[in-house]
């Protein structure tokens, strides 16, 4: 996620190397006689990848990567052109494209066909379909993870034990047959242990937005945060070296009093905490960013920093129970949760960082997020008596994107805090 | 009802086939579950439990002493005046007319409503009811993705016995075994009337108008498993008698309209401009599963059995053996169709991400086949009866 980054501290600095580093494994995966397996960044199971030496790969993460290099709108085209319907995901249509355009991969290095399709079918349907695409265009073979949906609120003993039964019967010999490697639970376990430590100071860099000034964007900013353990790096020791060093340049700052770095560099002063629901859009991400920045709207908390887990209500990847936590991993992402559990943590994030409202971004082709926001919405605004606000756009289709439209929208929303403020509504 | 292309004026069979589309279209038009509320005054106060598409295991509801009843949209039918405020623009048009009839008070009947993994929209819409609704029981029904008996069987048995606990809860009767085996047979019987249905539209679809059996299959959504046997016996009775004859039609198969009902007219729509719709997979729920279910041994099981081993390929379900579109092209030859329509609704996320791979089985298995997209309330059609139309000349043509 640091290609384009904006912020050269050590810390992105490393992630950036890190990045390269793991890109360039990819690049001559096939020649090192290393394996790829596709997977997808909610319920991801990167420890157990790590376990068998296996090289993870996120189309997520490549087709926001796309949509920040501006490649997106062409791929979206590309996949259009060739029968994908313009009303859906377009994610999944940035990487068809792209996946025909030669797959070139972020850093400008080719990814390696996929060995395996480890499908995670954890709070999105749209993974399903996605890798039913996949399987046709690479013809590699497949391994369902079947991960329930949390509708009542909570993890049952009956959700959990099905999901370790896929992970025992299903994924890890899938793995095994793959890797040519038995399953090695200490191995297991050692990554998870990683993963812990690496979560704790995640969780210390995201609450330190309760502080003010805060001293991140909990959204935009923190996008850049969660890249890591998102995505191929949790449970390394490269993840648990950044994270450490992320907490220290965090807490230098906090210590000095600053607010967040953004691509223009410090923030002005902070007038506006907000907290923001749903995925940013990344082929605009920088001007959506500024519009808040220069606004001096800081956001401090975000749910989309939760979708590739919940970490901030204690869950940690724990080695004493190694299958068991990573199916509650999966179970506990953030869109495989029901609307009230979304709402409540909203709520909570509003009162916790003392926020002054929240936004929701709906995203045109996320259904998996953006059906019921509304009503989410509504039920915030409700329990908290701050100003809720809306937007559209897309993830990577620049189509969706109508600049003066949104700038307006953020505008008016802010004048409204102002106005409640003079009310005495709103601090 | 359009009269019948070459109906006999006066002709016994043809009034009492007309007399039973009419029942089956007030069914359809019946927007406030009107005939719920009847069933429940005259069922001492029973309850009834809605389902929205694609599957719902109706056996267990009236297993319970309760009326399952399909929520499948409000059609052309509902004007949306607060579902809308409830959703972002882009969407498909079923949950806003849900959730219009459940704000509106139609849905008032239901004691409580199943959704099942069909797509993340009607996921979440079981969370925007347990918010919206409090009083009404919810049960989001997570379909096993893993077809192996002791993992997604293990996994599946459970949701359901927690449905059978919940609905006992909520008043309904114990699903005992007993009771679950008389209910299996009930729907095998039902089922096995559907299929006839769908046989005798293939073997002579002008006998069998696509308008006539979608109103009679829809009935089954409303009407108790027992009336709807009847209604079946009796509309396959009359169509075997029927004296209709054929027309130059191109034979096709639909598909894309197994959740978001397509508008009654867009069936009239397709037969008009040329076109016997000979297979479809409008509420599949009806044909869910392939065959009987076993009434032998333990019926929860057989079940469970039932659902992993012969499910329909559709696009909610990880399919995971053989290709896909390997069943359309299948269903395409069973129907001896020459043409494949692909009608899905705008933004359905499952239907429309799996079509470029089904298209490309048709494709590759030299079947002709078109497009369109529709919402459940479009009111216009020209454009696809143009299209359908230019499609079946074409077919017949070749
Ligand atoms: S539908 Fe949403 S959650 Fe699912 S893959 Fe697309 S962007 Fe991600
Ligand atoms: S029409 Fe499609 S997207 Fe809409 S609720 Fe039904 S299956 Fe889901």
């Amino acid at each position: 996620m640091t290609i384009a980054t904006p912020l050269k501290d050590a810390s992105q600095e490393r992630q950036k190397a890190m990045i390269a580093e793991h890109f360039h494994k990819l690049a001559v995966a096939h020649e090192t006689g290393r394996k790829a397996v596709y997977t997808f960044v909610p319920g991801n199971l990167t420890e157990l990848l790590l376990t068998f030496d296996l090289l993870p790969v996120l189309p997520e993460i490549n087709a926001l990567q796309s949509g920040m290099r501006q490649k997106s709108g062409d791929y979206v085209q590309k996949a259009e052109k060739m029968g994908h319907s313009e009303d859906v995901c377009a994610y999944v249509k940035c990487d068809i494209g792209m996946l025909h355009s030669g797959n070139i991969g972020p850093t400008g290095e080719r990814l390696p066909s996929p060995d395996l399709l480890l499908l995670s079918y954890t709070g999105c349907f749209t993974f399903l379909k996605w890798f039913e695409l996949l399987k046709e265009e690479y013809k590699a073979p497949v391994a369902m993870l079947h991960v329930p949906y949390q509708s009542e609120g909570r993890i049952t003993p009956t959700m959990r034990d099905y999901v370790v039964k896929q992970l025992k019967e299903v994924i890890i010999p899938a793995l095994e047959r793959i890797s040519g490697k038995k399953y090695d639970e200490e191995k297991l376990r050692h990554h998870l242990a990683l993963s812990a430590k690496a979560e704790d100071d995640l969780v210390h860099v995201l609450e330190t937005a309760k502080r003010r000034p805060s001293p991140i964007d909990a959204y935009f900013g923190a996008v850049y945060y969660v890249g890591p353990i998102f995505s191929s790096f949790r449970g390394t020791t490269d993840a648990v070296e950044y994270y450490q060093l992320l907490r220290a340049e965090i807490d230098e700052r906090v210590a000095r009093g600053e607010g967040p770095v953004t691509p223009d560099g410090a923030m002005g002063p902070e007038r506006y905490r907000l907290v923001v629901e749903g995925p940013p859009n990344w082929t605009s991400f920088r001007e959506l960013w500024k519009m808040f920045y220069l606004e001096g709207a800081v956001v401090v908390a975000s749910t989309y920093t939760k979708v590739g887990g919940v970490y901030d209500d204690g869950f940690r990847h724990d080695p004493s129970r190694p299958l068991e936590s990573l199916a509650d991993y999966c179970l506990g992402c953030y869109t495989n949760r029901n609307l009230r559990a979304r709402s409540d943590m909203l709520i909570k994030y509003v009162k916790d960082y003392d926020a002054d409202g929240f936004l929701v971004h709906s995203i045109k082709s996320c259904d998996s997020f953006s059906a019921g926001q509304l009503l989410i919405l509504n039920q915030v605004e409700k329990a908290t008596g701050r100003p809720g606000g809306f937007f559209e756009s897309d993830l990577v289709d620049p189509r969706y994107f109508s600049a003066a439209n949104i700038k307006n929208r953020v505008e008016s929303y802010l004048q409204m805090i102002e106005q409640r403020r003079a009310a005495g509504a709103v601090r | 009802m359009e009269t019948p292309v070459n109906a006999a004026a006066g002709d016994p069979t043809e009034s009492l086939r007309t007399a039973l589309v009419e029942r089956a279209d007030a069914l359809y038009r019946d927007v406030d579950f009107n005939c719920i509320r009847e069933w429940k005054l005259q069922n001492g106060g029973a309850k009834a439990v809605g389902f929205l598409p694609i599957y719902a295991p109706r056996e267990i509801i009236h297993a319970a002493g309760m009326l399952p009843v399909g929520v499948l949209g409000g059609g052309d039918a509902v004007e949306i005046v607060k579902g809308d405020a409830c959703f972002q623009s882009y969407i498909c048009h079923l949950p806003r007319s849900v959730v219009e009839l459940g704000l509106n008070g139609a849905l008032d009947c239901l004691d409580g409503m199943i959704f099942p993994s069909t797509c993340d929209v009607i996921r979440n819409l079981s969370g925007m009811w347990q918010i919206l609704f409090p009083n009404c029981y919810v049960k989001y029904l997570d379909m096993p993705q893993n077809y192996q008996n002791h993992i997604g069987g293990e996994f599946f048995e459970r949701e359901l016995s927690l449905l059978i606990d919940d609905l006992e809860k909520l008043g309904g009767e114990r699903a005992t075994p007993q009771r679950l085996r008389h209910s299996i047979a009930l729907y095998n019987e039902n089922r096995r009337l559907v299929e006839e249905l769908y046989k005798l539209r293939i073997h002579a679809p002008w006998t069998v108008p696509s308008s006539e059996l979608y109103l009679i299959v829809r009935a089954g959504m409303l009407l108790p498993v027992e009336e709807h046997n009847k209604l079946c016996k009796q509309y396959i009775d009359a169509v075997r008698a029927s004296a209709r004859r054929p027309m130059d039609m191109a034979r096709v198969v639909l598909r894309g309209c197994f959740c978001e009902q397509p508008p009654l007219d867009l069936i009239k729509t397709l037969e008009r401009s040329g076109c016997y719709i000979v297979d479809d997979d409008w509420m599949i729920v009806s044909r869910w599963i392939d065959g009987d279910v076993s009434t032998e041994g333990d019926p929860l099981a057989n079940l469970v059995q039932a659902f992993l081993q012969r499910s329909p390929a559709c696009p909610s379900l990880y399919l995971q053996k053989g290709k896909k579109g390997d069943a359309l092209v299948e269903a395409t030859r069973d129907a001896r169709a020459e043409g494949v329509i692909f009608s899905a609704p705008s933004f359905c996320d499952p239907a429309l991400l799996d079509q470029p791979m089904t298209l490309a089985a048709v494709k590759n298995a030299q079947i002709p086949c078109t497009s369109f997209l529709f919402a459940e309330n479009t009111g216009q059609f020209q454009t696809i009866r143009e299209q359908a139309g230019t499609f079946a000349d074409a077919i017949k043509l070749s």
